[in-house]
């Protein structure tokens, strides 16, 4: 099998504070330049100095995601002091409770505003700029969750299976000026979002779900699950009939 | 959830006994964060990787702050090697990067798996002690959270009295953020390893006396199943940091090579099996003297290579015994306290034998004092176990001894406080809102005396 792996150095990392990019910027760690993108300036800085700290050029960028007026500043930004972008990892995102969902269209707005149209918002300026580097990789976050409606988080489900159909058409425009774009679809993981849940078997550490998101990159795979036995898992239950999936309570 | 408890097996000690529930558990994931400390009904306790063997980082009915999100390093001076780090970072990360740069921790306890936080809270030693003290003494400062929501920045110029009451002082003072600790130049990560036989305690002193100067790390593992003549032989492991890269393998990966999956029967671990393990393991060195070059991983932390380890003891748990006993009567206290052990019929799984030096630690309460320190392993059978400690504490107590509270789960109240005579000044630092297992075992009927 021939397996072409890149060797990446420059990367602009936006939602930098959650739990998995942080651990997949560790891996990148030593001697890469890296373009850090939150909401939180206090917690931004110090996943920055952690990683200055591990032997990385840090900079940050304080940016609330919802403002899409300013993605493209943050974009120049982020071309300017990493002169290449190599990859952009879209890792931010929020997982709600789904009993909390079917009561507050509020909630329901809140989490198709951050997890999806601020994600789809962003690509706009970020291929754009892509497209005239000619090279690089687009990497999203999206989750398992987004692969079938199912009852326990069809709300999350849904915001992150938009952004996957999403980056299906990118793909195809962008594969012309030679930019990947790679879906990355985590399952659980046991990270502070995920803190007061119950744990399966299924929960991931962080720090391997972080090396697939990494190997996912490198080899500029279309769609990766992270774990891989995701993938397996996903397409046994993507197989299951409808009249059967109304009955259990996945 | 069951009505064993959510959180009993993801947030037990290291010896699983005794069983503790929280009532709840709190993530701390950012230093910046504001925690409601002050708020809570029960009592709460910093918890951070849970290697603590008996229930000093237990809090049973109470909340524990789990500090593993707090895992970021905040600076790294490479030319002067100095660590700023927050409080859940451990020791394995730390040691990942900066022996790569030259730098080793100056030191660190026989698991790397332990936090920042813990080996402050209590005020870790090792094979060095003789030559470098305990972990204490290698913190600059630290920043300390209380349930006032006060944040104090401790060192010895700085809130002096705080830094010295939360060195060894087992989480209760507050909760500590991130800390600032010395490291020490290496010339590489290896280790020159000798390992001497010995076939009496005697010995065993004349070979610690005759390797104070020369050697750096030294510890001894003892055959506990030995008795009469053979009681206290052992082996003697002595190190030096030695120059060099490591053969070949430049970026193994550290991770454990082989993992306990499950409790295993409690048979696994009998008095028989144990004492045949000890007499073999002594054997298995037949010539007197070995002498080998190691990776620093090997030398320190061998047990590190069998994840969960402790499963090894089944679901009844296990306890250990460490104490410190004054030079004077060290020959013949752990005499005695070995003795104490074959006789009641119970076989330690891993008996270590160590002699302290005279570095004084800066914490209030802290364990290690010049003396000699043993440690033993027993499973938890019951009531035939806690008598054992009990006696193996009136041994302790006798001999002017102090038993190591980051290891115990049964001394009674009143030996705290023999063992650790500055007690009462140590709890005036204690903060209004924590508390742990260990502390209400120990404190509860402080008044009446």
């Amino acid at each position: 099998m021939r397996r072409r792996t890149k060797h990446d150095s420059r990367l602009l990392i936006v939602g930098a504070t959650s739990k998995l990019a942080q651990e997949t910027a560790r891996l990148y760690a030593p001697g890469s330049r890296l373009f850090l993108v939150g909401r939180d300036g206090e917690r931004l800085a110090a996943v920055g100095s952690d990683l200055e700290a591990r032997g990385c050029r840090v900079a940050a960028f304080q940016l609330d995601m919802n403002r899409t007026e300013d993605c493209k500043a943050m974009v120049m930004a982020a071309a300017e002091f990493l002169v290449e972008i190599d990859v952009a990892l879209l890792a931010h995102g929020v997982l709600p409770d789904q009993s909390q969902c079917e009561s507050s269209p509020e909630l329901v707005r809140e989490v198709l505003e951050i997890n999806t149209v601020s994600t789809l918002c962003l690509l706009v300026p970020l291929a754009a700029h892509f497209e005239r580097q000619g090279h690089g990789c687009i990497a999203v976050l999206g989750s398992v969750a987004g692969d079938r409606g199912r009852r326990s988080n069809y709300t999350y489900g849904a915001s992150k299976a938009a952004v996957a159909v999403y980056l299906q058409g990118l793909r195809s425009r962008l594969f012309a000026s030679g930019v990947s774009v790679v879906t990355i679809k985590p399952g659980p993981v046991d990270t502070p979002m995920t803190a007061h849940m119950d744990k399966t078997p299924l929960f991931a550490s962080p720090r391997r779900v972080a090396r697939s998101i990494q190997r996912a990159i490198s080899r500029r795979r279309a769609v990766a699950y992270a774990p891989g036995y995701w993938r397996g898992i996903m397409w046994v239950i993507r197989l299951v009939p409808e009249r059967v999936l109304r009955h259990l309570s996945l | 959830m069951t009505s064993k408890g959510r959180w009993r097996d993801r947030y037990a000690s290291w010896g699983r006994f005794p069983v503790a529930n929280p009532a709840d558990v709190i993530p701390v994931v950012w230093r910046s964060g504001v925690l409601p400390l002050g708020k809570l009904e029960r009592p709460v306790l910093p918890y951070g990787r849970g290697r603590s063997y008996g229930d000093s980082c237990l809090n049973n009915g109470g909340h524990l702050l789990d500090t593993a999100g707090l895992d970021r390093f905040i600076a790294f001076d490479r030319e002067r090697g100095l660590l700023t780090c927050e409080a859940g970072v451990t020791l394995e990360q730390i040691l990942d990067l900066v022996v790569p740069e030259g730098w080793f921790l100056p030191v660190t306890p026989g698991t790397k798996h332990v936090s920042v936080g813990g080996a402050i809270a209590h005020d870790v030693h090792g094979k060095n002690h003789h030559v470098r003290g305990t972990f204490g003494c290698y913190v600059r400062s630290f920043e300390l959270l209380r349930s006032d929501g006060s944040r104090w920045l401790c060192s010895p110029a700085e809130n002096a009295d705080f830094y010295r009451a939360t060195i060894g002082g087992m989480g209760l003072t507050g909760l500590i953020l991130w800390a600032e600790v010395d490291l020490r130049p290496i010339d590489g990560p290896l280790i020159d390893t000798e390992r001497i036989r010995f076939d009496s305690l005697e010995e065993f002193f004349e070979l610690s006396a005759g390797s104070d100067q020369s050697h750096e790390y030294t510890v001894a593992w003892v055959d506990s199943a030995a008795k009469g003549k053979k009681l206290g032989r052992g082996h003697f492991i002595r190190g030096n940091h030695a120059p060099g890269e490591s053969p070949q393998r430049g970026r193994r990966k550290t991770r454990p090579r082989l993992t306990v999956p499950f409790d295993a029967p409690t048979w696994l671990l009998s008095r028989f099996t144990v004492q045949l393990l000890n007499g073999a393991y002594y054997r298995f060195q037949p010539r007197k003297r070995v002498r080998r070059v190691t990776s620093y991983e090997t030398f320190f932390y061998p047990l590190d290579f069998l994840s969960d380890w402790n499963r090894l003891y089944g679901k009844r748990g296990f306890l250990q015994f460490q104490c410190v006993v004054p030079n004077e009567v060290g020959e013949a206290a752990v005499a005695e306290l070995l003795g104490v052990a074959a006789r009641s019929g119970r076989a330690s799984f891993l008996t270590v034998l160590k002699v302290f030096g005279e570095a004084e630690s800066p914490g209030l309460i802290s364990f290690p004092k010049p003396g000699v320190t043993l440690a033993l392993d027993f499973p938890f059978d019951g009531r035939p176990t806690l008598e054992l400690f009990a006696e193996m504490e009136r041994v302790v107590r006798e001999v002017d001894g102090t038993v190591y509270p980051a290891k115990d789960a049964c001394m009674t109240g009143e030996s705290f406080r023999v063992f650790f005579p500055r007690w009462k000044e140590f709890s005036r630092y204690v903060d209004p809102a924590f508390s742990s297992s260990f502390w209400d075992r120990v404190s509860l009927e402080s008044d009446a005396t």
